[in-house]
């Protein structure tokens, strides 16, 4: 059974909707781009959960996306009228993506609702290190946990594991090496698949099992949770791995955004 | 409220009257879950029927592939919002597997069980009646593990979180108790027409 602790009781009350504010928008890399919200209603959240954007057309149709929140929740306690931070990749041929990287501008008002999902949190007293793993714009509730992690909790030692095309696809590149060069107890490895890595620690190839066994080195124990996003041949691939390195199925927290 | 500049992805028309609120059509087939995907041989599995602590009846897998078989064609909605339409199943009607036991369902309330540890709590009334079934079998062939194979409940009318893979049993219990995702802020019942997808929507 898993380890974590259910944020709710099924008795909480409905989450509901409200219209949010674009206050700005951040280009991040080729194919992922940040949008900030201002809240009407703005509400706690644990690192790694989402929140659902609607979008109604006038003919009453609409679409709904879930999105995972890149913000550092520690903001909103300290701030609670602090903006939430979405990064949302552009996928050809979708609906709702390709609305945000088109359409959406500062000032636009969304139809958003949160906090959603209460499995894929970081947790509230780690138990052990923590080993993160993810692709592409699964690295967003993972940044969100980082942040958090960064901001409140000095011991726990953390190692990200990041698969992406290039360099150049790496979500927040700058940040996570800053965090690298900042914190003793976080290591960043990136598996670049499209073009040699440019840093010696780094893998010029996809994600295997080999790999994890390599980053589970940059631990000093072995991690008592794993977080792994991106999409679904991803995530098989990483939690098989994961269990053949001999963590057990309940230490293993997925989840997948699709394909 | 209305969102400045969408107008949406106007491909099924055709279809409206199938797709619930929020949804939208895949021709594939994703996969969610919350942890990595047990493999279970079917060596091993096994299909018990318990009333609270009490076991009733098990089933191997020869067992329970030698029960009646139907075959379903259903329309599929996930609470991420995708719908897939003309799913294919072939296994056992839950009426058929209490038909087996020789029980007649003793309480209101189920909560199915998986290999991975997961639970998902279904009312009997959304499981009898030719609602759900033990699907062994997706588009006439044995099911895959990332879907849930060897087996999966599938409860077509309810969210598809509903639909527990890798499914190792069924339990009645004397009150609605959540399951996994129930008590991780999803709705208890789950109907995709009256869009329940996060508690008390
Ligand atoms: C909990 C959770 C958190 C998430 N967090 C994030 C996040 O932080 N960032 C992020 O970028 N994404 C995230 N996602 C994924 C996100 O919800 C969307 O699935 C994603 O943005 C794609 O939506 P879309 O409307 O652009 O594409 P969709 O319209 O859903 O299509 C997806 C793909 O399927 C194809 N497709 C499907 N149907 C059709 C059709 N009828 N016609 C043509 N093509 C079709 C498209 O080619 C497209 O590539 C998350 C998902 C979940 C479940």
């Amino acid at each position: 059974m898993s380890s974590d602790t259910p944020t709710t009781d099924g008795q909480s009350a409905k989450i509901e909707w409200q219209s949010a504010v674009v206050s700005s928008i951040v280009r991040q890399t080729p194919t992922i781009t940040s949008y900030f919200f201002r809240l009407p209603q703005p509400f706690a959240y644990r690192a790694g959960q989402h929140v659902d954007v609607r979008l109604t057309a006038p003919d009453g149709y609409s679409a709904s996306r879930s999105y995972s929140i890149a913000s550092s929740p520690c903001k909103m306690f300290s701030d609670p009228s602090a903006e939430i931070e979405l990064a949302i990749e552009r996928l050809e041929e979708g609906e709702v993506s390709p609305f945000f990287h088109a359409v959406v501008q500062e000032n636009d008002e969304i139809a958003l609702r949160g906090p959603l999902g209460g499995h894929f949190v970081w947790p509230e007293k780690p138990a052990g290190p923590i080993l993160l793993i993810g692709s592409g714009s699964g690295l967003v509730p993972l940044i969100s946990m980082l942040r958090h992690a960064c901001r409140t909790d000095n011991d726990t030692p953390v190692a990200l594991l990041l698969s992406a095309r290039t360099r150049e696809d790496v979500l927040y590149r700058d940040e996570l090496i800053a965090y690298e060069e900042k914190l003793r107890r976080f290591s960043l490895r990136l598996a670049i698949t499209r073009e040699p890595p440019h840093r010696d620690k780094d893998f010029g190839r996809r994600i295997d099992a080999g790999m994890l066994g390599e980053v589970l080195g940059d631990l000093p124990a072995m991690p008592a949770h794993v977080f792994i996003c991106g999409s679904n041949g991803f995530v098989n691939i990483a939690a098989d791995g994961a269990l053949a390195a001999g963590l057990p199925a309940a230490a293993i927290k997925t989840e997948r955004y699709g394909e | 409220m209305l969102t400045r500049g969408f107008s949406g992805r106007k491909s099924a028309q055709e279809f409206v009257d199938r797709i619930p609120p929020g949804q939208h059509l895949v021709e594939n087939f994703p996969v969610l879950s919350a942890g990595p995907a047990p493999r279970v041989d079917t060596a091993e599995w096994k299909f018990s029927l318990k009333i609270g602590p009490k076991p009733v009846k098990a089933w191997t897998w020869a067992e329970f592939n030698a029960l009646p078989q139907s075959k379903w064609v259903r329309d599929i909605h996930c609470v991420t919002t995708w719908s897939k339409l003309d799913t294919q199943w072939e296994g056992v009607t839950i009426d058929d597997i209490l038909a087996d036991a020789d029980l007649e369902a003793p309480t209101e309330f189920v909560l199915a069980h998986s290999y991975d540890g997961y639970s998902t709590n279904v009312p009997i009334a959304d499981l009898s009646v030719g609602k759900a079934m033990v699907a062994t079998k997706f588009g006439g062939k044995p099911l895959e593990r990332d879907h849930g194979g060897p087996a999966r409940l599938l409860v077509p009318h309810l969210y598809f979180w509903k639909s527990a893979k890798w499914v190792n049993g069924l339990q009645f219990t004397t009150r609605d108790e959540a399951g996994f995702w129930e008590l991780r802020g999803y709705h208890m019942r789950g109907d995709p027409w009256r869009e329940q997808r996060y508690t008390n929507d």
